[in-house]
């Protein structure tokens, strides 16, 4: 077991498989993820670029995939959702940061399982590899939700045989590694904190890790769960998401005389492909706050940080997260207002999914209330945790609106609802990984970024990717469908044809702009300006110590801790920031 | 100097738990780099926090089955359309268990788990003993070492055969994994809990080879000691399984 793995009682490894490939250090863990997840984010972003020129040139034949027929399209909706939602939203934010990160602002020297971490991340990086050979035989059309029966029969379209099984085979891999994740961080968070580091003294992005890890150790398990009956339905003939009577060998008409039940109809009978919306929800809604919420701990830390003030109400903010995750288990059943669902349980839904807007409120209050008045120092950081605010309101505000059956019921198939989740889950998400890497570049890489290529980076992609995703709204309300490869053949669409357009054009420019970042990160190591160890005159552990920090995070000593972590503008202390381990009593002149 | 500086370590016997009870012992203080005062790895903080990793760990294993178990009660309640005559029937067919087979199966893993929790206490108490045993001179006289641990593999892989004939009886008598919806839970649930019952073999396996490498008894009263609460766990899971099966027919 792993568990029997001394913490740092070693020295730390010389040799260059031992630090770098199969390291059992947390910092190169973390970057480790942090990479893969730059690779991930960029071949998904690549997939969104075809769908969008696909849209607007249907004939154009696309590099690569040649003439797009529909199942390419579906191919590149599913391998988009897939590749985004599970290594970039949910490896970068936790795995990346949260690696690098929790160990340091508690105050302790590793994780508590370093050979499961490390075990973690190469199950992480085993299932991408296995869900990118998808491509190679053929990937699957069924989208990131995977839904039975088209997912459940192998022979119900194009790549849903090997492909399919490569899929489901890269999820439960991706669900493993996330399981051993989600234990390292709850019991590092619970027993390592350093002497003095309570719980309510933790930095709010330990508290997102934290929450976010106990949302995975839920969630997870279940969509295991779904996928082993998924697997069985597909190569052992049980039906439990299989209904009878389905009829997949491509005849468009009806047969004279019926289909013929041996032949023609599938072998199962009796499953409920509700089923399989039920168990893949249970995990999906707080998959989606996995995504976002350690982007709610990296705003809070910059937006206090960078106000020169303490975050407004940080008891608020936790139970405000708290709270989040705990809602985040019960409304589920707002995926599916479309599946078929009794209306009782769509009012329960309903109503449990627009109470998360009161903690969702709470937040955003705050975040305004931390900039207010304040001594705001507007670096690239600090705008990118502004935009997260901004997308977070501007994405959540059409939350309450789908929670309602009524309104989610004309809307949930079409482009309202991608804007909707995209800006929330995606774009505010991605800005939240922006603003975590600006921010801690300094202290990953020993090097300060760039600032006005960072600069142009965030305007750029804030204005972009509104240009992106506001329209969807307005395409959805006009009818525009969801997952159609084809939009220009049908009458009613064609005016709307030129907004779509603009959204492939502002998709353009966007992508454009993030070769700018892609430039900045890395010329940034090699030439950025040197970083002073604490350059952002920020308050928690991580700048306590060393650039980059040392094999045991703080250089042999223990921290500890005697301050809350965001004590900005202290009335009566020297400086204007009071760091975490500073004497209890801070000289009075 | 050496057997000056190992007697300081004498204070560990205090902590050994009188008799097994389930209280970790607090010493380390949390100070966090896993290492006690006198230089030797803190055994009793690493044993907490393994402690910890196990319940946390566990809560995915029980979201699984809360997940099987909610499929198996939707799916029996769920009304199923006959093609032929095209009208909603109920088609769940009770699987008519081998519950005999299955209840000594159920004596064995109970009497495995409670030689599981003889192999931990023994264990504890070696360790707990282990830093008088080496001081030189001091023997606290040959202590029989019943192989508790032994056992408890033999009568794991006993379930798990068990199991095996369980299911060849269940195919003799007609129910097969993709016969009818009862019986591909019966399969799903007996083989998900299997596979995780051999995982706990195959951790004990690896204490028995940690002791061959001559590991230091506390390190191996770690794997032993998380591995005999999963095994109590695993217990109970099948415990609950059987019960569902057989009641929730």
């Amino acid at each position: 077991m792993a568990s029997t793995e001394i913490v740092h009682a070693h020295a730390a490894p010389q040799g260059f498989i031992r630090k770098y490939i199969f390291s059992l250090d947390h910092k190169i863990i973390g970057l480790q993820y942090y990479f893969l997840a730059l690779i991930a984010v960029f071949l998904g972003m690549g997939l969104s670029l075809l769908m969008r020129i696909h849209l607007i040139w249907p004939t154009a034949s696309l590099p690569i995939f040649g003439d797009i027929k529909p199942e390419t399209y579906l191919m590149f909706v599913t391998m988009h959702g897939t590749i985004m939602v599970f290594f970039v939203l949910t490896t970068a934010p936790q795995g990346g940061f949260g690696n690098y990160f929790l160990p340091i602002q508690i105050g302790a020297p590793d994780m508590a399982f370093p050979t499961l971490n490390m075990l973690s991340f190469w199950t992480t990086f085993v299932a991408f590899v296995v869900l990118i050979a998808a491509f190679f035989v053929g990937a699957p059309l069924h989208g990131w939700t995977g839904y039975a029966p088209l997912s459940a029969v192998p022979s119900s379209g194009p790549g849903e045989g090997l492909g399919a099984d490569l899929w489901i085979t890269s999820i439960a891999l991706f669900c493993a590694a996330s399981l051993m994740g989600a234990l390292n961080f709850i019991t590092t968070t619970l027993d390592m904190r350093a002497k003095g580091m309570s719980m309510m003294r933790m930095p709010l992005t330990c508290w997102a890790w934290f929450i976010t890890a106990i949302l995975g150790l839920l969630a997870f398990g279940v969509l295991a769960a779904g996928g082993i009956l998924l697997l069985m339905d597909r190569n052992l003939g049980t039906s439990f998401f299989v209904p009878g009577g389905l009829n997949f060998t491509g005849q468009t008409s009806f047969p004279p005389g019926g289909f013929s039940p041996s032949t023609d109809l599938v072998k199962h009978n009796g499953g409920s492909p509700l089923l399989w919306q039920h168990l893949f929800w249970f995990f999906g809604h707080p998959e989606v706050y996995i995504a976002i919420v350690p982007g709610m701990g990296v705003a809070s830390q910059l937006l206090s940080t960078f106000s020169r003030k303490p975050i407004f109400g940080y008891r608020a903010m936790v139970y405000a997260m708290l709270a989040i995750g705990i809602l985040g288990f019960v409304v589920w059943g707002h995926h599916m207002f479309m599946s078929g669902m009794s209306p009782y349980s769509a009012f329960a839904f309903s109503i449990m999914t627009m109470a998360i807007g009161v903690p969702s409120a709470i937040k955003t209050f705050n975040w305004i209330g931390t900039i207010y008045k304040g001594r705001v120092r507007f670096h690239t950081p600090m705008l990118f945790a502004i935009g997260f605010v901004s997308l977070f309101v501007s994405g959540g505000l059409s939350g309450p609106f789908l929670a309602q059956p009524v309104i989610d019921i004309p809307l949930h198939d079409t482009a309202y609802v991608p804007g909707h989740f995209h800006l929330i889950m995606g774009v505010a998400a991605i800005f939240g990984i922006f603003a975590a890497t600006y921010y801690w570049f300094p202290k990953m890489f020993g090097h300060m970024m760039n600032e006005t290529l960072g600069r142009w980076h965030f305007f750029i992609t804030l204005v972009g990717t509104y240009s992106i995703f506001m329209p969807m709204h307005y395409l959805g309300m006009a009818g525009q469908p969801r997952r159609y490869s084809q939009l220009t053949e049908v009458a009613y669409l064609h005016p709307l044809i030129p907004l779509n357009r603009f959204i492939t054009y502002a998709a353009i420019v966007t992508i454009a702009g993030q070769f700018i970042f892609l430039f900045n990160l890395f010329w940034s190591m090699a030439k950025g300006k040197k970083a002073a160890d604490n350059p952002w005159e920020a308050t928690t552990l991580e700048w306590t110590t060393a650039t980059p920090p040392p094999h045991d995070n703080f250089g042999g000593r223990t921290p500890v801790v005697n301050h809350g972590p965001y004590e900005y503008s202290v009335p009566g202390a020297p400086r204007d920031y009071i760091m975490q381990n500073d004497p209890a009593t801070a000289p009075v002149h | 100097m050496a057997t000056l500086s190992s007697t300081v370590s004498v204070k560990v016997p205090q902590t050994r738990q009188g008799g097994g009870g389930s209280t970790p012992p607090t010493f380390g203080g949390g100070g966090g780099d896993g290492r006690g005062g006198n230089g030797s790895p803190d055994y009793g903080e690493r044993l907490r926090r393994a402690r910890l990793g196990l319940a946390v760990g566990l809560t995915p294993v029980i979201m699984l089955f809360v997940s099987f178990t909610s499929a198996y009660i939707v799916r029996q309640g769920l009304p199923t359309l006959d093609l032929r005559t095209n009208t909603y029937v109920h088609d769940w067919l009770p699987v008519n268990l081998p519950w005999v087979l299955l209840l000594i199966n159920t004596v064995i893993l109970v009497v495995s788990s409670v030689t599981m929790e003889l192999a931990r206490r023994q264990i504890t108490r070696q360790a707990a003993l282990a830093p008088v045993t080496s001081i030189p001179g001091v023997s606290l006289g040959e202590e029989k070492k019943f192989p508790w641990l032994g056992i408890t593999v033999v009568l794991g892989l006993g379930f798990l055969t068990g199991q095996w004939m369980a299911w060849r009886e269940l195919a003799a008598r007609g129910f097969y994994v993709a016969t009818s919806a009862s019986s591909s839970f019966v399969y799903l649930l007996t083989a998900m809990h299997a596979i995780h019952l051999a995982g706990g073999i195959l951790a004990l396996l690896y204490s028995a080879v940690t002791s061959l490498l001559r590991k230091p008894v506390e390190a191996r009263r770690i794997v032993v000691d998380i591995t005999a609460w999963y095994w109590h766990f695993m217990a109970l899971l099948w415990i609950y399984i059987f019960a569902l099966l057989e009641i929730a027919r």
